[in-house]
């Protein structure tokens, strides 16, 4: 295979991987007042890296985001979600009741904020690594992609 | 269905034009035998289909339509074609008309169930009162967060969103373990740093070495 026809590819992929990783971000944190959450924006990262796979080879985004990582990665997520349950118990209330993180009367939305804002991290984490564990098993199973394969 | 007539008549065009493309690539989808083209296209259906959810005011189910339906699982698609063959087998003869006559029947039944749909947007319309009403209603007073999507997904229903995300991992963990956590194939490839197989024409011989070996 002969890389030298992909230099345009390679050279925009390049501009392109911050701004996709930055928009999901936008997406993370924005959740709350537009569209988006964080499901899209682990959807929206794992396909960085997996463009970063695509463009650059599946060794390279492996060595870069380590599949040992996606996967920890994962169960981390669900784990950060459930340990606002949790918290929220600790605290007197309800499971996932996020007024009582902070044991807040009616009317105040801090304890809502923040709780949603963690639990959001922690679909983003457990999105994220997921997809790409599961782009990992499919893609680590052909040593590499080749032109001819298309 | 009278919503349509009433409204913007350039709506309706868009409308038009959008549906008509996803007929045109579901037809295409159908009748072709290449993987790969049936993958890209698939891919194109769901961006059209994710224009068109922003055109009926869907825009948290178009966001994740196109991040998931034209990104992800294209890309998965892609990944899975490459370990099967590249094209599928030609039907027999006649083989596909007991599935066309369930597609003709179902797709009757659908059109005359839209009779009955009420019109896009229409505030007596089920899915506007009850408790879709309330939820807008109370929304801001319970949580303080102006948008009602993320308030229900994560607030009011945050059980289900918890539920969701297990089944997220869960998918993911049953892949791995069907398919391989990818490293053991790509160890070696790895560890030679730098140097990626397959990509530079002088190492063609080497890598079909290795694979032998392997």
């Amino acid at each position: 295979m002969n890389s030298d026809h992909h230099v345009i590819l390679r050279v925009v992929s390049k501009m392109l991987l911050p701004i996709i990783v930055m928009f999901a971000f936008y997406t993370q944190f924005h959740g709350d007042f537009g569209p988006g959450g964080g499901f899209q924006a682990g959807v929206i990262i794992a396909v960085a890296v997996i463009l970063y796979a695509l463009v650059a080879g599946v060794p390279a985004a492996m060595r870069a985001v380590p599949p040992a990582f996606t996967r920890s990665l994962a169960a981390i997520g669900v784990m950060i979600y459930a340990g606002v349950g949790y918290w929220a118990l600790f605290k007197g209330g309800h499971f996932l009741e996020y007024q009582a993180l902070f044991n807040e009367p009616p009317g105040e939305h801090h304890g809502q904020h923040i709780g949603i804002m963690v639990i959001e991290i922690g679909v983003l984490c457990g999105v994220s690594g997921a997809m790409l564990t599961i782009f990992y098993a499919f893609a680590g199973r052909v040593a590499e992609i080749r032109d001819k394969d298309w | 269905m009278t919503g349509v007539l009433e409204g913007d008549i350039g709506i309706a065009l868009v409308n038009i034009l959008l549906l008509a493309v996803l007929f045109v690539v579901a037809i295409a989808i159908a009748r072709l035998r290449n993987l790969f083209a049936i993958v890209m296209l698939s891919g194109i259906y769901s961006l059209v289909s994710a224009t068109w959810y922003v055109v009926v005011d869907a825009v948290d189910v178009a966001f994740t339509e196109a991040a998931v339906g034209a990104g992800m699982s294209t890309v998965v698609l892609l990944g899975a074609m490459l370990l099967t063959s590249r094209t599928a087998k030609p039907d027999k003869k006649f083989a596909r008309l007991g599935p066309l006559l369930v597609v003709i029947a179902t797709g009757v039944m659908l059109i005359y169930a839209t009779v009955d749909l009420p019109a896009l947007g229409d505030p007596d319309s089920a899915v506007n009162q009850g408790v879709g009403l309330t939820y807008m209603q109370i929304n801001w007073a319970d949580t303080g967060i102006p948008n009602v999507v993320t308030s229900v997904l994560a607030s009011y229903r945050g059980f289900d969103t918890l539920g969701e995300t297990t089944v997220v991992f869960l998918a993911g963990l049953a892949v791995a373990l069907l398919l391989g956590f990818g490293e053991r194939s790509l160890a070696e490839s790895i560890k030679r740093e730098g140097k990626l197989p397959g990509s530079n024409g002088k190492s063609v011989s080497e890598t079909g070495k290795e694979e032998d070996a392997s």
